[in-house]
């Protein structure tokens, strides 16, 4: 069970939540224009890293809000929680900040 | 159609004799359930409390509004309550809170007129949520242990202070857990829930009622 510490109530229970799949991606900004394989790029492509990811988690149980988490998805470590509207922060650790920095980013490409 | 939903007249006299609490058939069993002594736990309901949804982010005019039709000040972080016994309004999210009254002591027409009507309307809202949930209090000795069974908030009191309210599950069950004092706790499960609470409630307790086993 993790421990996930909601940015309003705190840290709580795993159960409590509902995970949102990948944070930052954003709607394209003229999605008419998009091509087939575009559109489905956006809609359907995601990261999956061994390592830091940024993901989106709603605290269902508690305050109902969401947020963005960074997660090692091989340690099951949140490194960080921080709002929906803030940047994604820097990784905690300079081996972490080196692993983002050849991870390949963003899902619409 | 919320205008008209938030100025229904006062319950009358005649109405309030029919009305039933979702889970006033269990009032024998919980009085029966209930325990006595050093080990003791108690279980009742405390029903048809007022209660208004309120949303409006504090520091905004509508929350100073809010504020002024309340006459209570908005809780600011999680587990704040605020207000005198009676009336106190309970923290749900930032922009969302539950104000929890004595039955028929609110009008709830009165708080949503201060956030003005038509285009000046401020936003957020007030909203009459009196049978969305009811309340069980769980009270006595056993009490924190009682619902340490399938609680998924830590219920130690460094962590869970007297006074304040949480929203959490109870098992399956989501509810607002409100910890009035340190041996007391008021349960808020949405109507439709209260009778499987109840019983996973009763479950519970019922292990207090005999001897404890070295």
């Amino acid at each position: 069970m993790l421990l996930i510490d909601c940015p309003n109530c705190g840290p709580r229970d795993e159960t409590e939540y509902h995970y949102g799949g990948q944070a930052h991606v954003a709607y394209p900004e003229e999605p008419s224009t998009l091509t087939d394989s575009e559109w489905s790029r956006f809609l359907f492509y995601r990261q999956n890293p061994k390592g830091i990811f940024a993901e989106r988690w709603n605290h269902a149980a508690g305050c109902r809000k969401w947020f963005n988490a960074l997660r090692d998805t091989a340690t099951y470590e949140i490194q960080a929680v921080y709002q929906m509207d803030e940047p994604r922060p820097d990784a905690v650790s300079p081996e972490l900040a080196q692993a983002q920095h050849h991870a390949p980013e963003g899902g619409a490409q | 159609m919320a205008e008209n939903t938030l100025q229904a007249p006062a319950v009358s006299q005649e109405v309030a004799a029919l009305r039933t609490s979702p889970v006033a058939h269990l009032a024998d069993e919980m009085a029966a359930a209930s325990v006595e002594g050093d080990r003791g736990v108690a279980l009742r309901e405390i029903p048809f409390l007022a209660q208004v949804g309120v949303r409006a982010l504090p520091g905004t005019p509508s929350a100073a509004a809010v504020e002024a039709a309340l006459g209570t000040s908005l809780p600011r972080r999680s587990g704040e309550v605020t207000g005198p016994a009676g009336r106190q309004v309970l923290w749900i999210s930032p922009d969302e809170f539950l104000l929890v009254a004595d039955p028929d002591s609110v009008d709830i027409a009165a708080g949503a007129a201060a956030l003005g009507t038509g285009e000046e309307a401020l936003p957020g809202s007030i909203m009459d949520l009196s049978a969305n949930r009811t309340t069980l209090e769980l009270s006595g000795p056993s009490a924190r242990a009682v619902l340490e069974k399938g609680c998924h908030y830590d219920l130690h009191p460094s962590i869970f202070a007297a006074g304040t309210a949480v929203s959490t599950q109870l098992g399956p069950v989501p509810i607002l857990l409100w910890k009035t004092d340190e041996t007391t706790f008021r349960l808020l499960p949405r109507a439709s829930f209260a009778d499987y609470t109840v019983h996973w409630l009763l479950d519970a307790m019922s292990e207090f009622s005999a001897p404890e086993v070295p």
